[in-house]
């Protein structure tokens, strides 16, 4: 039993699971399913530095904090008692794009060769890291929600802004993807 | 940006002239619900690697159906759930009426999206999976959710500059 539940779960087991989030979310407590606020409530609760975003009352909020934290507690959860005791399986077409540049440590969920601490200190591991979170942490921001927030719950209250949003997503992906992170990782 | 303009979703503290929220307080350990979801939710991220970098690779590549069938068949039962609460009108377990908060459109939906869109693929991570990612094992990727919450942060500092 136990090992059936060791192997990657398919997407048809876990995309209707992440997608059950949004009305358990909402029926224990009206809350809509968005996970990118949480980094907005640690700013309010931590460095508000009078800064108009800031100024609300983030305590209202606590819930989506304990929401992330348990996100954090299930990776750790995930990977201590249910971990694929197997290598990452990925398209051989992109094993062999990352193995130019490097990458060849298939035991973890991120590519320890290209992030780790020791490369926090080059130019590359910047900006994987550092430039590429900041990213994450202003654009979820300005466009106003994540994958959770606009993908997920948007879509699903069928909001149109919310389907503009992960198009935008989708297409700065691709472009970054594509276009510039080769050139990153090629560093 | 017009200065009446909402873009402000999560909270209804900015630009709201009138907030009669009807919520019921709550002692904190009602809370611990929150924290069961985000355990589950959790596992659910690692076990299907959505939390995975490789995963995000092969998704912008086209390579890999995985990510697009997660995202898909996720939106198709929030939409399906969403659906069912609004036609039977179901109620919280505590009795309230469901909410919902339409989302306006504005430009940082596009630009903001394209930003986050940059660097999603660049961490292979969207928030969620970032914290995911640390509970894992990976604790450099600390350094990633500081960043993200500096991003954050710069946001709402520039957020009267920037066109909305």
């Amino acid at each position: 039993m136990i090992e059936f539940f060791k192997q990657p779960w398919p997407w048809y087991i876990a995309g209707p699971l992440i997608g059950l989030t949004v009305p358990a979310l909402l029926i224990l407590g009206n809350k809509s399913f968005g996970i990118s606020s949480s980094l907005r409530h640690i700013c309010a609760s931590c460095f508000p530095a009078n800064i108009p975003f800031f100024k609300y009352d983030w305590k209202k909020e606590v819930w989506n904090l304990v929401f992330v934290f348990g996100i954090f507690l299930g990776g750790a959860v995930a990977i201590n008692f249910l971990a694929n005791p197997n290598p990452i399986e990925i398209n051989p077409k992109l094993a062999n794009e990352l193995a130019g540049y490097g990458i060849n440590n298939y035991d973890h969920l991120v590519p320890t060769d290209v992030i780790n601490w020791a490369s926090l200190f080059t130019f590359r591991g910047v900006m994987l890291m550092v430039v590429g979170g900041f990213l994450v942490g202003f654009g979820t921001r300005y466009a106003g929600g994540c994958t959770s927030g606009h993908a997920i719950m948007g879509l699903s209250n069928l909001q149109w802004p919310s389907l503009i949003a992960t198009i935008s997503f989708m297409v700065g992906g691709f472009m970054m993807a594509n276009l510039i992170l080769p050139h990153i990782l090629s560093l | 940006m017009e200065p009446n303009t909402n873009t402000d979703f999560e909270v209804r503290s900015l630009d709201a002239i009138c907030v009669n929220e009807s919520h019921l307080e709550h002692q904190w350990y009602h809370n611990i619900k929150y924290l069961v979801i985000g355990v589950l939710f959790g596992v659910v991220f690692v076990k299907s690697e959505v939390v995975s970098w490789f995963r995000i690779q092969e998704m912008f590549r086209l390579q890999s159906f995985h990510m697009y069938g997660i995202i898909g068949s996720a939106v198709i039962v929030g939409m399906i759930s969403v659906w069912l609460i609004k036609k039977f009108n179901i109620k919280t377990i505590y009795g309230e009426t469901i909410e919902f908060h339409p989302k306006k459109f504005n430009k940082g939906q596009i630009y903001g999206g394209l930003l986050f869109g940059l660097g999603w693929a660049i961490t292979g991570a969207c928030p969620g999976p970032l914290f995911a990612q640390i509970g894992t094992g990976a604790t450099v990727i600390i350094v990633t959710l500081i960043s993200a919450i500096a991003g954050t942060w710069v946001y709402g500092l520039w957020r009267d500059k920037l066109p909305h």
